[in-house]
Formats: C-alpha cells, sequence, structure tokens
C-alpha cells in the first residue's frame, strides 16, 4: 500500500516521493533536517522492504540477491562496440563457401620421427632444413636457389602486412579500430572518432624542399660539401629564360621572331595614320545621342518646376479658402 | 605507408583494452577538479566528494584557468583530462564575486561533454562536525540507496535534471548481486524550494523488528550540504539518442542440460578430443634444451687445461 506512494527503483536502490512537499516550510534547519531524515527514513525502509523480500542465497559473508535491472535509464559511458568490417579474405571465403577448421599447432614430423611445431621455429617440413636444391632444367645460370627462396619468403611476408594494413584501414573507416591498435600513431588519439589520417610528404614536396635549403647560402650552395650519394638540386631558383640573341641555326630566329611579334602588337595599338571608318562612324552616332539627350533633359527640368509651382499655388488657395 | 603500432607488452594491451568501448561497461570514473579560485568551503566540498567516491575518482589537485565548461571552447582541456584518466563524469569547483561556491556537475559521453548542471553550495556541514558511533560508519565503495523527497524534482525541470545527475553521480558500481549486511549508507535529496536542493548523506542502521525484514534507522554522518541550481544545460537530442542505446540482451543458451520427467534433470558429457596443441617440445623443456655455446666452449677448456696438467705432472 505505502510502496504504491512511491517510485521505487530496486537496481539502483532509489525511491522517490513525487507527492511530498512542506505545508509550511520550518523555520529553523534543525526542524527541516529531522523532517528531511523522517521522511527519507520512511522511503527507505520501503526500498529495504522490497530488497528483503528478494528470494535470497547464503553465503559465508551474509545474505546475497539478485538485483533487478535498474528502471532509470542513465545514458552510456562510450558508444556500443561496433562490428567489425569483413576482411577481403573473410569476404573472399564467404563467396566461396570457404569454412575456418581448427588445426593442431603441434605436427608429428615423420621425417625426424618427434613433434613439431607447424608454423615458427624449429618447424615442421621447414624449407630451410633442406640443405640440398637438385638443378632443373628450367633453372637459370648463376642464380642462386637458396637466395631466391629467401627473397620469395620475405615477398609473401611483405604483401601479408600490406594486406593486413589494407584491411585495418577498411576498419578504420568504419571507426572500431581496436584499441591496442594505432595507425600514424602521432595523430591518432587512443580512442574515441578522429578520421584524420596525417599526409605524407610526396618525393616532389620532398625534393622541393631539400634543393630550396641545399641553395639557401650566398654563393647558391656552389661551394658546399656534397653528401655522398646527393643528387643536384632539381629546381635551382631559376625560372625564366632568355634565348640567344646572336643569329644562328634555329634558336636566334627564334627571338626575332619574339621580339617583333611583340612590337608589332605594340604598333597596332598607337597607330593613327590608317582611318577605322567603323569606329568613326559609331564616334559620331554616340555623339548626336547624348547631344540629343541633353536638350530633352533641359526641357524635362522646365516642366517639372512649372508643376511645382502649380502645387504650391494649390494649397495656397486651399488655407485662404478656410 | 602508414605505421601500425600495437603495444609492446602484454601490460599495456591489457591497459589500452580495459578502456576500449564495451558491451557492458566499467563503472564511470569521476573526475574532481579546480578553477582559477576556490573558496575555503569549496575545497573542504570537493574533497568530501572525493572521499565519497574513493576508489572511482580521480582528483587534480592544481588551478585550472581555461576551463569553462559552459562557453565554447572551454571544454577543450576538460576533454582532454578526461581521455586521459578514463573519466566520464566531472565535478569542478570555482568561486566567484558573481557566482559564489559554484560546482559544475557534469557528464561525458565518449569523452565530449553530454550535459551540465551547476549548482552553488550553501549551509555546507563537513564529515567530521557530525558525532556518531564509528562502528556504524559506511564502509568505502558500498552501495547506496537513494531518497529523493519533494515534488519539485518532477514539476521543474532543472530539479529534474540535477535529480538524475545526482543519481549517476554517486550510484557506484552498477551490481547484479547484493550483499544484504552491506547495506550502510543512503543519500537524502529533498527539494526545499524550486531552485533549492537539500542533499545528506546518511548511514543505515538495520534493527530488530521480529520479522525478516529489519526495521532501518538514519543517522546523518555528513557531508551535508544545500544546492541551488544556477545554469544547465541539457543533452544534445541526438548524442542522448545515441548515449542510450542499450546493449542487446540475449539470454544465455544453456546447453547439455535437458529435463525429464522420470529421471529428472539430465546432463550430457562429451570427452574432448586429445589436445595434441598443448604437446610439449624437447626445446621447451629446461633440462633438454640445447647447451649454450659459452658453455660448451668453456667446457672444453677446462678440458684441456686438465690435460695439460695431467701431461705437466706425468713429465715431471
Amino acid at each position: 500500500m505505502e510502496a504504491e506512494k512511491y517510485q521505487i527503483d530496486l537496481g539502483n536502490l532509489m525511491a522517490y516521493d513525487p507527492s511530498h512537499h512542506f505545508q509550511p516550510l520550518p523555520s529553523s534547519r534543525e526542524e527541516l533536517s529531522r523532517q528531511c531524515l523522517e521522511k527519507g527514513t520512511e522511503l527507505v525502509q520501503g526500498v529495504v522492504n522490497a530488497l528483503f523480500s528478494l528470494p535470497s542465497t547464503e553465503d559465508l559473508d551474509g545474505p546475497i540477491v539478485r538485483l533487478p535491472e535498474p528502471s532509470t535509464r542513465l545514458p552510456r559511458e562510450k558508444h556500443l562496440p561496433r562490428p567489425k568490417p569483413p576482411t577481403k579474405w573473410e569476404l573472399f571465403a564467404k563467396m566461396k563457401g570457404i569454412k575456418n577448421r581448427k588445426k593442431d599447432k603441434r605436427v608429428f614430423d615423420e621425417r625426424t620421427g618427434t613433434w613439431k611445431r607447424r608454423y615458427g621455429y624449429d618447424r615442421v617440413n621447414d624449407d630451410r632444413d633442406v640443405p640440398i636444391i637438385e638443378a632443373k632444367m628450367t633453372d637459370e645460370l648463376g642464380e642462386d636457389p637458396f637466395s631466391k627462396r629467401k627473397d620469395e619468403k620475405k615477398k609473401r611476408v611483405d604483401k601479408q602486412e600490406k594486406n593486413r594494413l589494407q584491411n585495418l584501414k577498411q576498419v578504420f573507416k568504419a571507426g572500431d579500430l581496436p584499441s591496442h591498435i594505432q595507425l600514424a600513431a602521432t595523430a591518432l588519439p587512443i580512442t574515441g572518432t578522429q578520421k584524420v589520417i596525417p599526409k605524407k610528404a610526396s618525393k616532389e614536396e620532398l625534393e622541393d624542399v631539400a634543393g630550396m635549403a641545399a641553395t639557401a647560402t650566398a654563393s647558391g650552395g656552389k661551394f658546399d660539401k656534397k653528401l655522398p650519394g646527393e643528387k643536384p638540386a632539381k629546381h635551382t631558383g631559376k625560372h625564366r629564360k632568355f634565348l640567344p640573341v646572336v643569329e644562328g641555326k634555329g634558336m636566334g630566329a627564334q627571338e626575332k621572331e619574339q621580339t617583333e611579334k611583340i612590337l608589332n602588337k605594340l604598333m597596332a595599338r598607337s597607330s593613327h595614320d590608317i582611318l577605322d571608318v567603323d569606329r568613326a562612324v559609331t564616334m559620331f552616332n554616340v555623339k548626336t545621342e547624348k547631344q540629343r539627350k541633353r536638350e530633352k533633359e533641359v526641357s524635362l527640368s522646365s516642366t517639372s518646376n512649372k508643376l511645382k509651382s502649380n502645387k504650391k499655388a494649390f494649397k495656397r488657395s486651399s488655407k485662404k479658402k478656410e | 605507408m602508414l605505421k601500425i603500432k600495437t603495444p609492446k607488452t602484454l601490460k599495456a594491451k591489457r591497459a589500452l583494452d580495459k578502456r576500449a568501448p564495451k558491451l557492458v561497461e566499467n563503472a564511470k570514473k569521476t573526475l574532481i577538479l579546480h578553477g582559477t579560485k576556490t573558496s575555503y568551503v569549496l575545497n573542504a566540498v570537493l574533497a568530501q566528494i572525493f572521499h565519497l567516491k574513493k576508489g572511482l575518482a580521480v582528483k587534480f589537485s592544481r588551478k585550472n584557468e581555461n576551463i569553462r565548461p559552459f562557453e565554447s571552447s572551454g571544454e577543450t582541456s576538460l576533454e582532454f583530462f578526461s581521455l586521459k584518466t578514463d573519466c566520464s563524469f566531472f565535478v569542478f569547483g570555482s568561486h566567484s564575486k558573481k557566482r559564489p561556491n559554484n560546482l559544475i556537475l557534469g557528464r561525458m559521453y565518449d569523452h565530449h561533454i553530454y550535459d551540465l548542471v551547476e549548482v552553488g553550495v550553501e549551509n555546507f556541514t563537513p564529515i567530521e562536525s557530525f558525532k556518531y558511533d564509528k562502528k556504524i560508519a559506511p564502509r568505502q565503495g558500498s552501495k547506496p540507496f537513494f531518497a529523493f523527497i519533494g515534488e519539485n524534482f518532477e514539476s521543474v525541470d532543472e530539479l529534474k535534471h540535477l535529480k538524475e545527475v545526482l543519481l549517476d553521480h554517486f550510484r557506484g558500481e552498477i551490481v547484479e548481486n547484493l550483499n544484504l549486511t552491506g547495506v550502510d549508507r543512503v543519500f537524502v535529496c529533498t527539494a526545499i524550494s524550486s531552485t533549492t536542493v537539500s542533499f545528506k548523506h546518511c548511514a543505515i542502521r538495520l534493527k530488530k523488528s521480529g520479522t525478516s525484514i529489519p526495521r532501518i534507522e538514519l543517522i546523518e554522518v555528513g557531508p551535508s550540504m544545500d544546492l541551488v541550481v544556477r545554469r544547465h544545460r541539457l543533452p544534445n537530442e541526438a548524442v542522448k539518442k545515441q548515449a542510450m542505446k542499450a546493449a542487446p540482451m540475449q539470454p544465455r543458451k544453456i546447453k547439455n542440460v535437458s529435463r525429464d520427467e522420470v529421471k529428472g534433470k539430465i546432463g550430457k558429457i562429451y570427452m574432448p578430443d586429445q589436445q595434441v596443441g598443448g604437446l610439449a617440445l624437447s626445446n621447451n623443456i629446461k633440462g633438454l634444451k640445447r647447451e649454450r655455446r659459452e658453455g660448451k666452449t668453456k667446457d672444453k677448456r677446462d678440458d684441456q687445461d686438465l690435460s695439460k696438467k695431467m701431461r705437466t705432472e706425468e713429465s715431471h
């Protein structure tokens, strides 16, 4: 009966009395505090009644009850874990219907008659344990079969690493990178959802910067010591090119052509000796048009003046009538 | 190519996994910090809130200049601290002429501010000024009860919000099983007026009543204070929707147990295949490990020395 008056959330051990209010607010603090505690005791008794009537199991430390789910909904701390997007292999395996089967970590090696690891150090069927590779007819001359095998292995490992990174990038885009993996550690937070991968400087950009640094001396880097393997700067800072002035086979003529072209352009703009008939006609037309306009304006302004004076006269007359 | 960075030690990996988003979350931690100026009262309030929440709280003791949670760009360093300490509650105390004894209670979602309530502290009574039998003092980390009294908690928006925030801040860990002997504390919050809430911390004393349900008695153990609501900011609707998402609950499947009317409960037992994977190899056993190279050469030299000596002795 009492319990119906309160809202009880047993999961949070909370009771709320929405009906209570102080009739006259007590004047002294002691009185107020006493009333609060009284009411509080009543509410907590309500929760305790519900709590102690739950089925309990005896334990060494005392009776233990199972609390129901909290009914007051409170927000989460972090987002729900998002499903990881499938890797390329997983997609492929699903398409082909390939099922993942567990394999034993230890395999019996028939050659030595012992148990060995499937992968890793001292593994079964290790290529490196084979000391002799028999020559085939297809073999190229001068190629070391051992180093070739080593290279191939390294390539496979590199490829796998590349694939792994690609898959991780996909996971990163989906926004649920495992907390223990960071991509390009400098700019990414441990958790949270920041989606900026820092851009790596391209080869050209690096070359530009290196060139600028190399020529940043008084002599333009002419007398600087070169590092072993350092190439000359690609962009020395010279961009204007001058063609040779002296007439030669091809280039000299080019220079002449270039200057002539510019000269012609200039001369054409300021040439007065030839009369441009079209231009003269339009100029004449514009002039006459302007004159006509001016005359019109003069006549308009005179008429508007008349109108104004008329108005004033009318007003004056209306006043007189009153 | 990008660099993949993984923790180098297992300890580091565990530490990172601990803070990752989970289906069933860890208990939320509280960050307690100061503004540029805090009064004597507020220092005590912050210290005692830290005391109440010990085990699930981090307290910073330095002054923080650029934390103003209600203003834009005033929350940057707060969010950074939250990320560093993995806290999703914060209690920020500051004291100014305009807002004396100011306490900002806030919650974070995904290390961004979720909501805020600003309260002024009045009539603060510290723990030390309450005299009571120390045997009944609440133990650290025990699950508290809550009693909210007053219609204003429902009718006034600010108080409704404050009620939720107070409940979230002080409820401690979410537990499934509760030991009934560990019931020892309660927070009594009373809405005195439409802006003021009296906040009291009491110990519970269980007394015999003759039935299985005990009669309880509340003894105030402090701290107690009046909280006057000033500003508050409700969560963004979109963020709220995200944060309120509950984990999909699936009842656990009970395997290999069936019931028979005659025989009763029947359990099946499977004998798993032999595990070859755990087989110890010769170099996993210390005694069978290959000899160290240094040891080998040293032994040989000793042998040679010995033989030399023998020879010299013979010659003598």
